[in-house]
């Protein structure tokens, strides 16, 4: 496999920026398009990082070659930067250990909502669809990949009327009175309450804390190690009856998988 | 045009904990028995990347496929019913052993005064005290007769335990010793004794030592390690049907396991049933398979739609409270949810097995005085170490943000340092609770879904509030400096998880006026299809069901074999 791969012409490419930028579609006729392209260059170079949270912030460069996983499978960039600041005022760095960014956990989320999962491929989405009550659980036609283009417009929306900026260059606090202001289902939101589309994001922030790292985030195990957490364990027989509390290093399921 | 097959002796709609019971049992008589499981197949070494969170327990890997197949409920007829569109309180199991794979192992015994509840709360409290619209019933069967079925059960899944005090009479003591206690349950156990209780180690499919069962299969010991409730096991230390009934009846070359055959209806010519009308889901071909006897051995709420679909039985009407067939159902009252937090300790709570725990029985059936309460039955209170995992267990101390810097601290903090338990209350049966077909929605075969009206009555909030009182003083007896307990029950919501212990809908009983089933699981007026399950119980107990279920099964095994040999009613 491997002496195939070096031979791919494709990935030959892939190891140049330059030509990876013409074979992605990003120049047109030799010229670079602006927008998108300013903002990878920006980010490669470090330069566009100037709030508080941005700068903790794990940009696809920054975990780099080492990290393939860290990339998009769902969101767009913009998306992706929303969820990432939004993400950590949920589960913020402090003392204890890292927060949501630092946990790669806005990835997890984009490698959710691109799996079966966002777009309910197990969940009964037929019609027709009347609002319920609240004993009846979740009667939208939205998937939950419509639910955060949604939820995210609507944070970028709110928080332009609310301080006249993109949610991402807001202050901590102000972020966090966003995020209040959806939790308390006050902002107008098209086909689910902007109440559900808060729950559904701080839920998926803490799976995303910790959940096993084959699904993208969790990083490190990090997320396990704050609540001293062993992960895939073969066996506790010998330490079950054990009185004193007992730290044991965590392991993946990568430590299982054909070994 | 469907492919008529050769006809067998009996065949099982689903191949879970009832119909591989009934698949060994019946092929070591020496029946061709045909089991349908509408799933694909399922074996230990599937397991071995099993202890992942996401995928099992919040992604439900092992759980039917609603985008297929789902109900729809509401909380009484006044509502419009809705779709059930995500899991939530509930979870219903597929595939070649059903629900008994991801089951946590709890295997308990109904208790004497469960199969003959309306007799004896008459008997001790008089007539007046049943409230007119709860359906009490005798099952038409007594702990006693039922008792050899229990211990067969027992006896081939392994279960490990130590005698209830307050239990019905045993005829053997439990074939493997009770499971391993940990600091927790040793806490709870001192706490209960102090306050007067008898506790006890919970009786348990996650097997205490190797085992050798009588049908000469061998599985070894659990490893406590953490994952049993929606999880299958990788050791098959856990009791399911892959791992003990179904090999039995694989080695008697009898047993015709097809996976991907959903049935679809059951055929009858009168009062007879003539087999079964399944889609093989992967080729999307139709066959009739023929049989003696049509074994009803899916979940709880298939045996109920299949018997509707299929118009086999009296559907139940709750206006005239005539009809059997959807009667019944209850649920389990989850209730007295109680929260303790020590400053001072950590717990290895990160380990642990389904069936892993302590309890107090002082308060379940009729073993306390109800004179005074508004409330009949009770609850098991228990403490378990199932293995605290990092996604579903966030507890953190009252008035706490639900996210956010306080939000994270806590519940780090927390972690392994607080525990919790509940009472498991049982259900008691109501006029209008009860299953029926939907009319506006339907499955991937065009079929109508099963409607389930139900909700929570006074009887469960009193239950909760008189159990609050007693989970609080063994909290507080086992030294946490903080406790929290949820004393009231708001309307049944079926969005947060509670319980997958649906019973009822095709219920047994003594009188085929207000039953479907004798009791050898027969139906009343259709001599050759049996309905073993919990499908069957006329209400629920403060227990988990499989025990139950599993004596039902081997009872309705010995009932086929019966009916096979000599035909007819069996009662």
């Amino acid at each position: 496999m491997a002496d195939q791969d070096k031979k791919d012409p494709l990935l030959e490419k892939r190891s140049s920026r330059r030509s990876f930028l013409k074979s992605s579609g990003l120049t047109v006729g030799g010229l670079i398009v602006g927008g998108a392209v300013g903002t990878l260059i920006g980010k490669e170079s470090n330069e566009t990082t100037t709030t508080e949270d941005t700068k903790k912030a794990p940009t696809p460069q920054g975990t780099g070659n080492a990290n393939p996983n860290a990339a998009l499978m769902f969101f767009t960039p913009n998306q992706f930067d929303i969820t990432n600041a939004a993400v950590e005022r949920i589960f913020p760095a402090d003392d204890n250990g890292p927060g949501a960014q630092e946990l790669l956990v806005a990835y997890f989320i984009d490698h959710q909502l691109a799996s079966g999962w966002g777009i309910g491929a197990k969940e009964y989405m037929a019609g027709p669809f009347y609002p319920g009550e609240e004993t009846q659980g979740y009667q939208g036609s939205l998937n939950r990949q419509e639910i955060f283009t949604v939820g995210l417009e609507a944070i970028e929306r709110h928080s332009a009327e609310k301080y006249e900026k993109s949610f991402p260059e807001l202050s901590g606090e102000e972020q966090d009175a966003v995020l209040n202001d959806f939790q308390e289902g006050n902002v107008e939101m098209k086909g689910v309450s902007s109440n559900y589309f808060f729950n559904l994001l701080r839920s998926t922030t803490i799976e995303g804390v910790y959940a096993d790292p084959l699904y993208g985030g969790n990083a490190n195990m990090g997320g396990w190690e704050l609540k001293k957490y062993p992960g895939h364990q073969m066996s506790y027989f010998n330490m079950i009856e054990q009185e004193e509390f007992e730290e044991i290093e965590p392991k993946s399921l990568s430590s299982q998988h054909n070994h | 045009m469907a492919t008529t097959l050769p006809k067998t002796d009996v065949v099982l709609i689903g191949v879970g904990w009832t119909g591989g019971i009934l698949a060994a049992e019946l092929t070591k008589k020496g029946y061709q028995v045909v089991g349908l499981e509408r799933g694909k197949g399922r074996k230990t070494a599937d397991f071995i990347m099993v202890h992942d969170e996401l995928r099992y327990a919040m992604r439900y890997d092992l759980m039917q496929d609603l985008s297929k197949e789902t109900i729809t409920f509401r909380n009484n007829e006044k509502m419009r019913a809705l779709p059930m569109r995500q899991y939530g309180s509930f979870l219903l199991g597929t595939d070649v052993g059903g629900s008994g794979v991801h089951w946590n192992g709890q295997t308990w015994r109904f208790l004497p005064y469960d199969f003959q509840i309306r007799t004896m709360t008459e008997e001790r409290y008089g007539k007046n005290k049943i409230p007119e619209d709860m359906q009490l019933q005798d099952w038409g069967i007594t702990y006693d007769e039922l008792e050899p079925y229990f211990d067969q059960f027992e006896q081939m899944a392994g279960i490990s335990g130590e005698e209830n005090p307050h239990g019905g009479k045993r005829s053997n003591p439990y074939p493997t010793g009770p499971m391993k206690h940990t600091p927790a349950m040793s806490l709870f156990k001192e706490a209960c004794e102090n306050l007067g209780y008898k506790p006890f180690t919970q009786p348990s499919a996650n097997l205490s030592e190797a085992y050798t069962n009588p049908d000469g299969i061998a599985r070894a010991a659990c490893q406590y390690c953490g994952f049993c409730e929606r999880f299958g096991c990788e050791y098959g230390a856990k009791a399911d049907p892959t791992v003990t009934v179904l090999p039995v009846a694989e080695s008697t070359g009898k047993f015709d396991l097809r996976t991907h055959a959903n049935v679809v209806e059951i055929l009858h010519e009168g009062n007879r049933a003539t087999g079964v009308r399944f889609v093989d889901t992967q080729s999307g071909e139709e066959f009739i398979q023929p049989a003696e006897v049509v074994a009803v051995t899916s979940y709880v709420l298939n045996n109920v739609r299949l018997l509707l679909q299929s118009g086999i039985g009296k559907p139940y009407d709750p206006k005239t409270g005539t009809g059997v067939i959807g009667k019944n159902y209850a649920y389990q009252n989850m209730c007295a949810s109680t929260t303790g937090f020590f400053e001072e300790r950590e717990f290895n709570i990160y380990a642990g097995a389904g069936s892993l725990g302590m309890c107090v029985d002082e308060f379940n059936g009729d073993n306390f005085d109800h004179s005074d309460l508004n409330f009949l039955h009770g609850a098991n209170i228990f403490l378990g170490q199932l293995g605290k995992r990092p996604i579903q267990n966030n507890a953190v101390r009252p008035d706490t943000p639900s996210w956010g810097a306080k939000f994270k601290e806590e519940s780090v903090k927390y972690h392994n340092r607080s525990l919790s338990f509940n009472a498991q209350g049982a259900s008691m049966p109501f006029r209008y609770h009860y299953l029926d077909l939907d009319p506006t929605y339907k499955d991937a075969f065009g079929n109508p879904l099963l409607r389930m009206t139900y909700d929570f009555k006074e009887q469960d909030n009193e239950m909760s509030k008189f159990m609050a009182t007693k989970t609080e003083e063994i909290m507080k007896e086992m030294g946490a400096s903080e406790v929290i307990v949820q004393r009231e029950k708001g309307p049944y919501n079926i969005v947060p998880y509670q319980s997958t212990h649906n019973t009822g809908g095709v219920i047994m009983g003594n009188d085929p006026s207000t039953s479907a089933l004798n009791n050898y699981m027969q139906m009343w007026d259709f001599e050759n299809i049996f309905v073993p399950g919990a499908s069957a119980f006329p209400h629920n107990s403060g227990y988990n069901p499989t025990g139950t279920v599993g004596a039902l099964s081997y009872r309705a095994a010995e009932g086929i074999d019966l009916y096979l040999k000599n035909g007819g009613s069996l009662v």
